[in-house]
């Protein structure tokens, strides 16, 4: 394998950075700038604000030919001296910058909510960054949770069950707690029983899948009224709810959202700035090493993996408490996993997970608004698309991105 | 250890007690477990003792109980078997290839397209086409996988799961390609594919309701193949020992990133027959989500036959006897499917964690310190 590290696999990423800026730099200069006609225009406040902002109009075509023009730049110092050090950023601002000017080319003419879809993204990216954030705290301690997706469900599943008869909180309550079940489940049969771990992860997908599927054929479309949860609304905080743009983004939105926001705060502080999380990290580096120092390593991972199914459950009833109110047959859709690779592409941290389920989140919303304002690309390759930039992300960050030590690895105490 | 005693048993050699617990008691223990908490799971949905004993009867009958029900347990366990000795050959090879479910859809498209594009040609030239079609899309799919954890580092259960996620994608979009999508028809659904490229019904003769088709016989082929290919060839030898130490297989002079490739590719190209088997044996055509989670249930059945052609085989008949004996149950007891689900995963928990059984069952086993 390549050593990312070494001169030889650096040169060949800044060599690829540098085709890749320039190819999309010569693909928007031919193909996307003489189609683009008139002004894109972007609304940044909705009708009834309380600080109106003057809609941000954009001349479509010279906007696009300045961001071609940027993007070659920065290709093209690719291959100059000193390229080498800026390659990953240069890559990152210049994704940024093509996905402004894909915006503009498919706005030409029209106009379009900025600010909705920013609302819209956040939204989107939070059973993601849940999902995300309970990988990280498992991986953390170096228990690979490929069951994400099976506590997310579980989640939709128990928040819909019990919120339909005791209300949203004691749903949300009831969502936890059986995320933290499966937490638990997952812990017990990785650190005590030593199963295989991605086994025990397929495993709980499995069984939750199948439980949540039965119960909801058998019994939920025989007594519906056990299947109609109450939804929870948004809350705007005042003030800051009304910062235009970003505002509805962050302080309009309902209790899953601030949640999320919440416990990426909080565990970034637990694992980063307190003594038990630098004793859980510890665990996922080197296990023998924190037993040694008299650290309770299986202790650990069993606190660690329940609080993380937690967290998953509480992202799981987003799906039922937060959006619909009712639930469907595997309704996660794949979130859980789509959830693991943010945390990779999040390197493994409670912020970076965030950010990723947020680049997702966009890449979602972006394509539904696409959708609406009829561009000549297929829909489904719109749909595709934030795919395919994951794929060429992680390809991209890998070497910076680095595991927990012990990851996936079983402790056997001596 | 598992490993050993199936070589033991496939050379004829003697087996011991504790083997026997391993390859019988276990997974005996496993079923009679699952399918107990599964009927505790139905009584907890409130149905009678009567209508659970009826359901385990539909069971037993709808997957080995008639001729048509053996037949429907072949057709289902084909394809879960198919993908399930790639995604095997993967594990061996420490890689976790997830993206049988996306390599079973395009290799199923490709042998779609191929059938009903080279209608004319007779069947003994097309059938083989359009299979080398699906084997060799499904291969093409899954190196690309291959070669970015190859050449980048990107990690395969990542990307494989975006490339499953793409294929949905493309698939919906083939699907609606003039040249694909049948003629007349609004919705996504592709043409036909001729009789020549179908896999022709074995025992039409007996009942032409009998399902069961000769992907059974391209079943059997490729778990001698993959048997070989694994324990009897070179590639195999480097597949298995990148697996079990990467390390000391770059100092042996293995070339890592080519093993790589050369392991996604077969296991694609295993998934892609899969996908081709199920369109030109069952459906006849590709519709929206043709793969049915088959490539997620050969996960299950690559874990629980422990990685080996043969144990492959017999995981993938118990979980095609569930599915197929699951559909009976359905209509004589009126019990959801989604049970066999249930089912399944307990019976994986159950195999893959016998120190679970050993603690669930300490009277079943020889006292042994320090567990399996």
């Amino acid at each position: 394998m390549i050593n990312p590290q070494s001169d030889a696999g650096h040169r060949r990423q800044t060599t690829v950075t540098g085709i890749v800026l320039i190819g999309l730099a010569i693909l928007m200069a031919l193909l996307m700038a003489p189609d683009a006609a008139g002004n894109a225009t972007f609304r940044l406040s909705r009708p009834n604000d309380a600080w109106p902002v003057p809609n941000l109009v954009v001349p479509s075509g010279p906007f696009i030919y300045v961001i071609a023009a940027i993007l070659a730049f920065l290709g093209v110092r690719q291959f100059m001296r000193g390229g080498a050090r800026w390659a990953l950023l240069s890559l990152g601002i210049g994704l940024a910058f093509a996905v402004g000017a894909f915006l503009v080319w498919a706005t030409a003419g029209k106009a379009f909510s900025l600010t909705g879809m920013l609302q819209a993204t956040m939204v989107r990216a939070v059973p993601i960054a849940l999902g995300a954030l309970a990988g990280v705290l498992s991986e953390r301690v170096a228990v690979v949770n490929i069951a994400i997706e099976g506590m997310l469900l579980a989640g939709a599943f128990t928040g819909a069950l019990v919120g339909s008869l005791a209300g949203g909180i004691g749903g949300l309550a009831a969502a936890i707690a059986v995320g933290g079940l499966f937490g638990f489940i997952l812990a017990a049969l990785v650190v005590t029983y030593r199963m295989d771990q991605i086994i025990a992860g397929v495993v709980i997908n499995l069984f939750v899948l199948g439980l949540t599927s039965y119960v909801s054929s058998q019994v939920f479309s025989e007594y519906r009224h056990l299947n109609n949860a109450p939804v929870f609304r948004s809350v705007k905080i005042p003030i800051l709810g009304d910062i235009p743009v970003i505002g509805p983004m962050f302080f309009n939105q309902n209790v899953f959202v601030y949640g999320a926001l919440v416990m990426v705060a909080v565990s970034t502080y637990y694992l980063f700035y307190t003594r038990h999380g630098l004793r859980a990290r510890a665990v996922g580096e080197h296990p023998r090493a924190a037993d040694t120092l008299g650290i309770n390593v299986y202790r650990t991972r069993y606190i660690n993996v329940t609080v993380a199914g937690m967290v998953a459950g509480f992202g799981g009833a987003w799906f039922t408490l937060g959006s619909v109110g009712r639930f469907d047959e595997g309704m996660t859709g794949g979130r859980g996993f789509i959830g693991l690779a943010a945390m990779i592409f999040g390197r493994w941290h409670p912020v970076g997970a965030l950010a990723a389920a947020l680049v997702f989140g966009f890449a979602d919303s972006l394509q539904q608004k696409l959708a609406l304002l009829q561009t000549p690309i297929p829909s489904e390759f719109l749909a595709m698309a934030p795919y395919i930039a994951t794929i060429i992300v992680v390809a991209g960050l890998v070497g910076r991105a680095r595991a927990p030590a012990a990851d996936g690895k079983p402790y056997v105490k001596e | 250890m598992t490993d050993r005693t199936m070589q033991n048993l496939l050379q004829g050699k003697a087996i011991g007690r504790t083997e026997i617990e391993d390859m019988v008691v276990v997974p005996l223990f496993a079923v009679i477990m699952a399918l107990l908490l599964g009927a505790l799971t139905m009584l907890a949905t409130n149905i009678d003792l009567s209508t659970i004993g009826r359901s385990y009867i539909a069971l037993l009958d709808g997957s080995v109980g008639s001729l048509n029900a053996i037949s429907e347990t072949l057709t289902a366990a084909a394809p879960l078997i198919l993908a399930g000795l790639g995604l095997a050959l993967g594990f061996r090879a420490g890689l976790f290839n997830i993206g049988a479910e996306g390599q079973i859809v395009v290799g199923g498209l490709a042998a779609v397209v191929t059938g009903f594009s080279f209608a004319a040609l007779p069947s003994f030239v097309l059938l083989p086409m359009s299979l080398f079609a699906g084997a060799v899309a499904g291969a093409l799919y899954a190196s690309i996988a291959g070669w970015l954890r190859a050449a980048t580092g990107a990690h395969e259960v990542i990307s494989t799961i975006m490339l499953n996620l793409i294929s949905f994608r493309l698939l919906d979009y083939m699907l609606s390609l003039p040249f694909v999508q049948k003629e007349g028809r609004a919705d996504p659904i592709s043409k036909s594919v001729p009789d020549a490229a179908e896999l022709p019904r074995l025992l039409s003769a007996v009942d032409p309701n009998l399902r069961v088709h000769a992907g059974v016989f391209v079943v059997m082929i490729m778990v001698v193949v993959v048997y070989w290919l694994l324990f009897r060839s070179k590639l195999g030898f480097e597949f298995r020992a990148s697996g079990e130490n990467p390390k000391a297989a770059r100092f042996a002079g293995i070339h890592s990133g080519v093993i790589i490739v050369a392991a996604m590719a077969v296991a694609g190209a295993l998934a892609g027959l899969a996908g081709a088997n199920q369109v030109l044996g069952v459906l006849g055509r590709a519709t929206p989500g043709f793969s049915a989670g088959i490539g997620f249930d050969a996960i299950a059945v690559a874990l629980l036959g422990r990685s080996h052609p043969v144990g492959v085989v017999f995981a993938g008949l118990l979980f095609g006897a569930l599915e197929a004996g699951g559909r009976q149950m359905q209509v004589d007891a009126g019990v959801s499917i989604d049970l066999i689900g249930i089912i399944q995963a307990l019976i994986i928990v159950f195999i893959a964690a016998p120190l679970l059984v050993r603690a669930i069952f300490p009277w079943g086993f020889r006292h042994k310190k320090g567990g399996a």
